[in-house]
Formats: C-alpha cells, structure tokens, sequence
C-alpha cells in the first residue's frame, strides 16, 4: 500500500490545474515510475497526488502546420518509439526511449515525468537538449513556452510554477530537418540501468563541412548540459579523424562530473570523451559523411 | 469524486466484469492478490526492477507493484489465472512446460507475461535471441539461468511462422 492521504483524478489538465490549486501541498503523478517508487521509499513529499495518468488530451504526437513536431507529455517512451513520425524524423529519440528501463517501465514511464523529476540522467533529456526542444507549459494564467536549457534549476528542481502542467514538447521544423543525431548510453548493465553517462549528439553537415553541432550529456554535471565551448570549437571545420579527437578534448572542459557509487569522476570524464567521439562519428555516418 | 478512502471500479479481469471497491492507495498488484485471489502475480521488489508482478492491462505488459489500482478502471486486465483455456495451457505456457524453463517458478507467472506480450506484439515475425532478451529485460530470474527461457519463447516464435 502506498502511504497516501489525496489522491485526486483528473479528468483534464484545466482540471489538474485547479486541483493543484485547492491543494498547494499536492504533486503530479503521470506514469508514477518516480512517484511511486519515492512512495515506497517513505519519501512523504508525494503524499499528495494529482492524478494525471489518465489524460487523453496529453497522449499524442502531431505534426502541425509550421512543420514542428509536438510530443504530448503524457507519451509513454514504448509509444514514442512506435511513433512514424519520431522515427521518421527524429530517430534519435527513439534509441534514447528505447535505452531506458525495461519494457514494462517504457510502457508507463511518460517523456514529461522524465523531464519534470530533474534528474540529470533521465535518458530523455540530453536528446531533447540537442534539439533544442520547447516546453509547452500550461498553469492558471494560461500557457508559457520555455526552451529545456533554462527548465532545470538545479538537482531535482525544474521551473514549474505553482499549479503547472507540462503539457507537451515542441521540436520546431529548423531544429530537425537535415539534422543527424545519435543519442549513446554509458550503463554498467545494457538493461535496466540509470546511465553512468548518456551522450546525444545531433549535427548537419555540408560538402564535408560542419555546418552546425550540437552534444548534450546526462550524469557530467548536475543537470543535463549542452557543450557550448566545444559546439563554438568545431562548428564550419572539415570533418574528419582530427576532428573526433578535438571533440573529445575539448569536450573535458565543458563538463563537471562528480564522484558516486556508481563511478568516479575520472572515470565519468573518460567515457565523456570516449563517447563524444562514438556518438558524433555515428551522426556523421548517418549524415553520409565518409571520412 | 472522492479523493481518499474508497473508489469504485469497474474493469474485465480474465474476460470477466468485476466491480469493486477498492482503497485508492494500493497497487493493483495487492488488489489482485488480496480481493481476486489472484496469486500468480508476485511481488518480488515492489520497486519495478524484477517484473514478478507484470500483467497486461490492455494488453500492455506492466509491473502491476508500482500500478494504483484506481487505473485499472475501464481497462481490461490480464494475469496467468485466465490464460489456460478449457483446461488447456496457452502456447506460451506450454512452451515453458516443454523446455524446462522452470525452476522454483516465482518468476515464471510474470515471464509467461511478458512473453505473452512479445508473442502478440511480434506475430509472425522472425526474433533474434538479442531482440527476446531485450524484451524480456524487465524480468528478473534467480534458477534458471535464462537459456530455457530462451527457447522456450524461440519456440512460441518459431511455432507462429510455421503456421
Ligand atoms: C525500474 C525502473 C527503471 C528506470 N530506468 C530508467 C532509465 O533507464 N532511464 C531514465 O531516464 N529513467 C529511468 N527510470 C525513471 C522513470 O521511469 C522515468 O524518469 C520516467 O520517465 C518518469 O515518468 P513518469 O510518467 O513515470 O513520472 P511520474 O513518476 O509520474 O512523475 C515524475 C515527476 O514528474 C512530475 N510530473 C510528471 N508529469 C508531469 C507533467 N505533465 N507536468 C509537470 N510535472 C509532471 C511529477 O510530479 C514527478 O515529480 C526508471 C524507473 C524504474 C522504476
Ligand atoms: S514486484 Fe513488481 S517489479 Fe518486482
Ligand atoms: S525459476 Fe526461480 S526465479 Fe525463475
């Protein structure tokens, strides 16, 4: 049994909106592959719940008229990956839903859980950074949109308002096509693992030439982080070997992983450049770059 | 609506329409158990890691210990007890009878589950061992050592694209 005094459905997200607002101490429970785990672990911060798992209005993937794809928060990552218009489009995605958990978590573990519970090594996240991903968030003065690098605050903490719901992911159409991306995890098992390290990288090129760059990790710092000073480095540079291994040093000082049970900052910092090179020299692959 | 206490739901377990009140804080891995007496699903972890408890609810495989039993609402749920039919096992059940893929069982309810998802799901298409375990990652076994397990869901495969 989990140690709940509330626990109210909602019918729509207007609905949840208000919920939240009669009870200031009640959280959101979406697919509760966090929440209730965090329940049985005595953690009595959820005892009050908002139940959004149910939401018709928040499961789907469009694509609408100015061509940006929309990602409904409530998409469990199973779905996502049978999504034609995420592989299709976004493949990169794909492998990053299809690197988390196992099946069970994948058919209820939802893209905006994982991004809301602020942790730096939900697989989802570093992709989504990449693509320079958009959060639709919808609260009691109406609706906000917020890029994903100014939505995490720190460890464990996003910026939801008061009474807010993510209520979808926006990709716009100049973020993914003639975009390659590849997204990496660094696990200790290839199942149902949190990554040690998780590596996306999405990339254009032209004639040789990189025409844009783009690498975010999970688990190198505290939240999930783009690489601003390596992107700055290589962006318009020819393709080739050299320029893998440039990634790789470079990419050392953009990044600040910590020491854990699960590994040490040293090691961290070498599967960082190791994977630096994997990820972007599979993109270039797909981009149908030979080098 | 009420918050807390008691809800009622309705939903088809086994083929069959039950309506029941249930304490919205249990899982629906305790209301199966305790109010159906539905005991082949096992709680091993409690925390989702070890899939003892996976049902399919729509047939959607699930780890019914981190489910609230208030979803199951106007859904249709799936659990060992309703997969043999007129006393006969199901393809899946079978399979595991015949390759031994069996040991103390505990884990076997929830990985004829899983199976049972990956055989629908996949219908007469060819697997590699790596894409079965992949989709069988999500359940854990203490005895067996996976290799029965193996061919016991190769063979329900196999046995699909004979037909
Ligand atoms: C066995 C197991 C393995 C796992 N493996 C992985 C893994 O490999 N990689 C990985 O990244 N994660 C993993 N997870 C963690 C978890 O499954 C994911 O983070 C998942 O995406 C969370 O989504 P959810 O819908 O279940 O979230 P919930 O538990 O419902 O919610 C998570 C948080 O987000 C908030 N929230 C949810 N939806 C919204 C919304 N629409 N608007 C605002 N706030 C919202 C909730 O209030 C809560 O704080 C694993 C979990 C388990 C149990
Ligand atoms: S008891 Fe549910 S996954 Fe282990
Ligand atoms: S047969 Fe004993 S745990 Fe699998």
């Amino acid at each position: 049994m989990f140690d709940l005094k509330k626990n109210i459905k909602a019918e729509t997200v207007d609905k949840a909106i208000k919920h939240l607002a009669e009870n200031p101490d009640a959280k959101l429970i979406a697919g509760g592959t966090d929440v209730l785990i965090k329940l049985r672990q005595g953690k009595s911060e959820y005892c009050e719940l908002v139940d959004i798992h149910d939401i018709d209005e928040l499961k789907f993937i469009r694509i609408d008229d100015d061509k940006s794809i929309v990602i409904g928060s409530g998409m469990v990552f199973s779905k996502i990956i049978e999504s034609d218009i995420i592989k299709k489009h976004i493949p990169m995605l794909c492998e990053a839903a299809e690197s988390l958990g196992g099946p069970q978590v994948r058919n209820m573990a939802t893209i905006g859980g994982n991004i809301c519970n602020g942790v730096t090594s939900a697989d989802s996240a570093s992709s989504l950074f990449t693509l320079n991903a958009i959060l639709i968030l919808k609260g009691e003065d109406g609706t906000r949109e917020i890029p994903i690098s100014d939505f995490y605050l720190g460890p464990g903490r996003v910026d939801l308002k008061k009474c807010e719901v993510l209520t979808a992911f926006k990709i716009t159409h100049d973020n993914y096509q003639g975009y390659f991306g590849h997204y990496y995890k660094y696990a200790m098992r290839d199942a149902m693992d949190i990554a040690t390290i998780g590596c996306a990288v999405c990339l254009k090129t032209k004639n040789g030439i990189l025409k844009d760059y783009r690498i975010a990790y999970g688990v190198a710092g505290p939240v999930p982080m783009r690489c601003r000073e390596t992107e700055k480095t290589v962006i318009n540079k020819k393709v080739s070997k050299d320029l893998l291994d440039e990634i790789a040093k470079t990419v050392e000082k953009d990044v600040n992983p910590r020491t854990s049970w699960r590994a040490s900052r040293e090691f961290r910092i070498n599967i960082i450049k190791e994977l630096s090179k994997r990820a972007t020299k599979k993109a270039l692959k797909r981009a149908g770059e030979k080098f | 609506m009420t918050s807390h206490g008691f809800r009622e739901i309705t939903f088809s377990i086994n083929g069959k329409e039950k309506k029941l009140h249930i304490d919205v804080r249990k899982s629906l891995l305790e209301v199966l158990r305790e109010q159906l007496g539905l005991t082949s699903v096992k709680q091993g972890c409690a925390v989702g890691e070890c899939g003892a408890c996976s049902v399919l609810v729509d047939d959607v495989l699930i780890d019914s210990c981190i489910f609230l039993a208030v979803w199951a609402h106007g859904k249709k749920v799936r659990t060992v007890e309703g997969e043999a039919k007129n006393r006969k096992l199901s393809k899946v059940q079978q399979a595991y009878v015949d390759e031994g893929a069996v040991q103390c069982g505990f884990c076997t309810p929830g990985f004829i589950m899983a199976t049972t998802s990956f055989v629908e799901k996949h219908k007469g298409e060819k697997k590699t061992r790596e894409e079965i375990r992949k989709d069988h990652a999500g359940n854990l076994c203490r005895c067996t050592g996976y290799q029965n397990i193996l061919k016991a869901v190769e063979k329900c495969i196999n046995s699909d694209l004979v037909k």
